[in-house]
């Protein structure tokens, strides 16, 4: 017999237009329905048939939201699953599935339990059904509420017709009662207690946390070329345009998409593209505009590892230098990397009053791991996103660059206020004309590059603190590795080690040096050559001791980070 | 040049210090469609508050420091996305893309070719002296076959773009073009360019008399014509016009009257109030994570 207690690790796998989609969607919104934690992460392939991809999902009694490597109950719809996921088989992973998707080398070796989820399917009419089959089979396992199966089948396949939908609950019935059948012969056992509070949560990824903070933040243009890992949030807003009555443009090359965000902040819009690497390759030279002009854009980017079209679904915290760097001369960006899905939401919203305080490009770092990662959360407290604009009305005598002594000069916006606005990509007077005036030149680039970065630095605000404040050892994260590090650090066990998670990663508050004296500091990067590591250094002085770096295209394991800090602390 | 200037063009006269400074070579033709531009907004009434130019880069595209009028001089070839952004966050401007050859077709070629197809309301005017005039007398994509520059001294080989057929080949909704010699016609085209619904672009024959040598006021004179009788509604007919070649037609090609972009996206479906004047629906971000609940 197999037992799991506390949390159990299910991996699906099988080919890219197998519908492993469909059993994730219906299993992690029925367990959480029914009132289980869940966490879910997929990683696949670059290709639209075939293949293998995986998708992780943890069912818990507590709060899960990390990777993790282990698995418990693998159910294997594509004979080559197996070899796929070797490295992460235990002896305790239960197989579930059919014989005929295990490879002969794996007989015998691993714990089967074999359910005929092919035939299952077929007694209620086609091999279709094994999708809803499989997804029933694992609710019945955690005795989950059939009710919320219905529903949600209900919801998907509605507008398919009230025979698919019948069909499918048919279908998801049958494995279900299987589960509950294999639990009652003892085959598997599953102890996962409910929380009832889950039930009240809502169900996001990274994806939906981001659009839905943009929509949240008052976006209400977007314009993209489409790029994987960073479509996801095109297409969420594609989606949302007529409610939320926004600008959604498909454009011809990303070039065009960032230009038209700016023409549109120019107006007074507040505008977003979202991209990933190679695309905000080809964004650079405005973003040199954005900070010349001073000309406000947010910008999303999912990164995937590089360079150039590198992995294309996979995921890396590569693109750290690109964001810092990209453009030409000198002028302050702000860069944003959110950890949880919370704070995705809460950024991304204000992203849009830091691009209209400062009129500077904003960046908001995420990467293919994060965008695809979902679990449930409270409902982020709408209330709590502040809406400010910072628009003024051209009077006459109004200067589009005046010369002010924080380096903000107020930005009006055509049309509103009798007077016009000229803006300038070349360098330029107080009122937006060309000049060549080398006293002005150096007023303008000391304005932008050097005034206005220092006002933004003494509003930033302070990395989070996970653990004790004179802890020994800090290990430092940025971005979406925050979950796996901190459930890392807590598996652990050590009190002397803390965790300082930056989601604000430039420019950085003078103040974060001080959180480095008299540790011994461990970085942690999906990258590999610790590009935050380097950003330290030159922001401060300060040299890491110790990196752990994971750059295969795969995100960090809880396992992997935990061993490598008992690396360094054991 | 000896006419009459409509009222109202004072308005359009920038008193800002830098403004004075025209960085334009005496005797260029950018003087003339500065004044056929400041013509044709007095003309259709404007306010300076109500228009914006978005440029590219070039000698053309100085033209918002030389004109009262909200303004943005951006990159090299991007005035289009600019403008097309400029236009759908603020339906109620009226926006017009201004740039050279060398910048509208040639760095902002695919730009052009989607703005087409996207069919924003903008007004694009493309000074086209058939010679890059910033960076010194290079060939541009409307040179000549045969012309020798410093950077082609072996003489241009490359087949010359011809916008206005590729206008009408892409079904634009208003295709002109004009000299900028003349200019009373030149007024009434890009009135008419402006009060279009749509994409409409007008290729503005000039001379760059620093660089260009061969295309000169008098060669413009002597190799264009004006069409009469043509129906500019009529596809085919414009099609056949616009691939003359010498005597070059001047004149509306083809207008073709459609939806605008802005009239198609959902921002301005139910409600037309330009986004900058909008906030946030949080009630329906409220509803979405309800939703999420369930
Ligand atoms: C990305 C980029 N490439 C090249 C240039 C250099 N450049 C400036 S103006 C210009 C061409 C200008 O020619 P045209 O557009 O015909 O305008 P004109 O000066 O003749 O009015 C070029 C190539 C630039 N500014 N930016
Ligand atoms: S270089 Fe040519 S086009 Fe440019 S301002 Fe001088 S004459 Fe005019």
């Amino acid at each position: 017999m197999s037992e799991f207690k506390g949390e159990v690790s299910i991996v699906l796998g099988g080919a890219a237009g197998q519908g492993i989609q469909t059993v994730e969607e219906i299993l992690t919104n029925a367990l959480k329905k029914s009132g289980y934690h869940v966490y879910a992460n997929k990683e696949y392939m670059s290709r639209i048939r075939g293949g293998i991809n995986t998708t992780e999902i943890r069912v818990s009694s507590r709060r899960v939201r990390a990777f993790i490597k282990r698995i418990d109950i693998l159910v294997p719809f594509k004979k080559g699953t197996l070899s796929w996921v070797k490295d992460r088989l235990g002896e305790n992973t239960v197989v579930l599935g059919e014989k005929e998707n295990v490879e002969e080398e794996f007989l015998g070796k691993v714990n089967l339990v074999e359910v005929p989820l092919t035939k299952m399917a077929m007694e209620v009419g086609s091999q279709l059904y094994l999708n809803t089959t499989a997804a029933g089979l694992i609710v019945g396992l955690f005795h989950g509420d059939f009710g919320a199966v219905e529903e949600y089948i209900r919801k998907r396949f509605g507008s398919k017709g009230e025979n698919v939908v019948k069909k499918n609950i048919e279908a998801a019935k049958k494995g279900y009662e299987l589960g509950i059948k294999l639990c009652e012969e003892g085959t598997i056992r599953v102890e996962v207690e409910r929380d009832e509070k889950v039930r009240e949560e809502v169900l996001l990824t990274g994806t939906e946390a981001v659009g839905i903070g943009a929509f949240a933040g008052g976006m209400n243009f977007l314009s993209f070329y489409p790029m994987s890992p960073s479509t996801g949030v095109s297409t969420f807003a594609a989606q949302h345009a007529e409610e939320f009555e926004i600008v959604v443009e498909q454009v011809e090359d990303e070039i065009s998409a960032i230009n038209m965000a700016l023409g549109a902040w120019f107006a007074g819009a507040r505008a977003m593209v979202s991209t990933s690497g190679g695309g905000f390759a080809l964004m650079s030279e405005a973003i040199s505009l954005a900070g010349m002009a001073e000309n406000p854009v947010v910008i999303h980017l999912a990164q995937r590892p590089g360079p150039a079209t590198g992995l294309p679904t996979r995921t890396m915290q590569g693109d750290l230098n690109l964001v810092l760097y990209a453009g030409h001369g000198d002028f302050p960006r702000i860069i944003l990397a959110p950890g949880s899905l919370e704070e995705a939401f809460y950024l991304t919203a204000e992203a849009f009053n830091l691009a209209d305080k400062y009129q500077v490009p904003v960046i908001i770092l995420t990467d293919q791991y994060f965008v695809d990662t979902y679990y449930n959360l409270p409902a982020p407290d709408v209330e709590k996103v502040r809406f400010e604009r910072h628009i003024v009305e051209a009077k006459p005598g109004y200067r589009r660059y005046e010369l002010t002594e924080d380096g903000i000069s107020p930005r009006a916006v055509p049309g509103y206020g009798e007077e016009v606005v000229v803006a300038n990509g070349n360098e330029h007077d107080e009122w937006g004309d060309i000049t060549e005036d080398a006293e002005l030149t150096v007023k303008m680039q000391e304005k932008r590059a050097i005034k206005k970065l220092e006002t933004i630095k003494k509003d930033a605000p302070l990395p989070k603190l996970i653990g004790k404040e004179d802890a020994k050892y800090l290990v430092i994260a940025w971005g979406s590795t925050l979950h796996v590090v901190e459930e890392a650090i807590e598996k652990l066990g050590r009190e002397d080690v803390a965790l300082l998670h930056f989601s604000w990663v430039y420019p950085l508050n003078p103040k974060v040096r001080e959180f480095f004296e008299d540790k011994v500091l461990i970085d942690v990067e999906n990258n590999i050559t610790g590009q935050f590591a380097e950003l330290l250094k030159k922001e401060f002085g300060v040299e890491v001791h110790h990196k752990i770096l994971k750059y295969d295209g795969r995100p960090f394991s809880v396992e992997e980070v935990l061993e490598g800090l008992k690396g360094v602390v054991e | 040049m000896n006419v009459q200037l409509p009222t109202g063009r004072e308005l359009f006269e920038p008193k800002r210090p830098g403004s004075q400074d025209i960085a334009w070579c005496p005797g260029c033709g950018n003087f003339g469609i500065r004044n056929i531009l400041i013509s044709a907004l007095a003309e259709l009434n404007l306010k300076p508050n109500q228009v914006a130019i978005i440029s590219g880069i070039g000698q053309a595209a100085k033209m918002p420091h030389y004109i009262n009028a909200n303004g943005y001089h951006t990159l090299h070839g991007r005035a289009i996305p600019i403008a097309t952004g400029v236009k759908a966050a603020n339906p109620e401007l009226t926006v017009i893309a201004e740039g050279g050859d060398g910048d509208m077709y040639a760095e902002g070629g695919n730009h052009l070719l989607h703005a087409i197809r996207r069919n924003p309301d903008i007004t694009v005017l493309i000074h086209d002296n058939q010679i890059y005039g910033l960076t010194k007398g290079q060939a541009s994509p409307t040179t000549m076959k045969g012309v020798k520059t410093p950077t082609q001294p072996w003489g241009v080989f490359e087949e010359p773009f011809n916008p206005v057929a590729l206008g009408v080949a892409l079904d634009a909704s208003f295709v002109a073009r004009t000299f900028m010699g003349y200019f009373k016609e030149s007024v009434e085209i890009i009135k008419k360019a402006i009060k279009h619904k749509g994409l409409a672009i007008v290729d503005i024959l000039h001379p760059c008399v620093s660089f260009n040598k061969v295309n000169t006021y008098a060669w413009y004179r002597e190799h264009t014509y004006w069409m009469e009788d043509h129906d500019p509604y009529d596809r085919e007919a414009a099609f056949r016009r616009a691939i003359e070649s010498d005597p070059i037609p001047l004149g509306i090609f083809y207008i073709n009257e459609k939806p605008t972009f802005e009239e198609m996206v959902p921002a301005y479906r139910k409600d037309k109030t330009p986004l900058w004047k909008r906030e946030p629906k949080l009630d329906l971000v409220e509803k979405f994570f309800e939703e999420r609940k369930l």
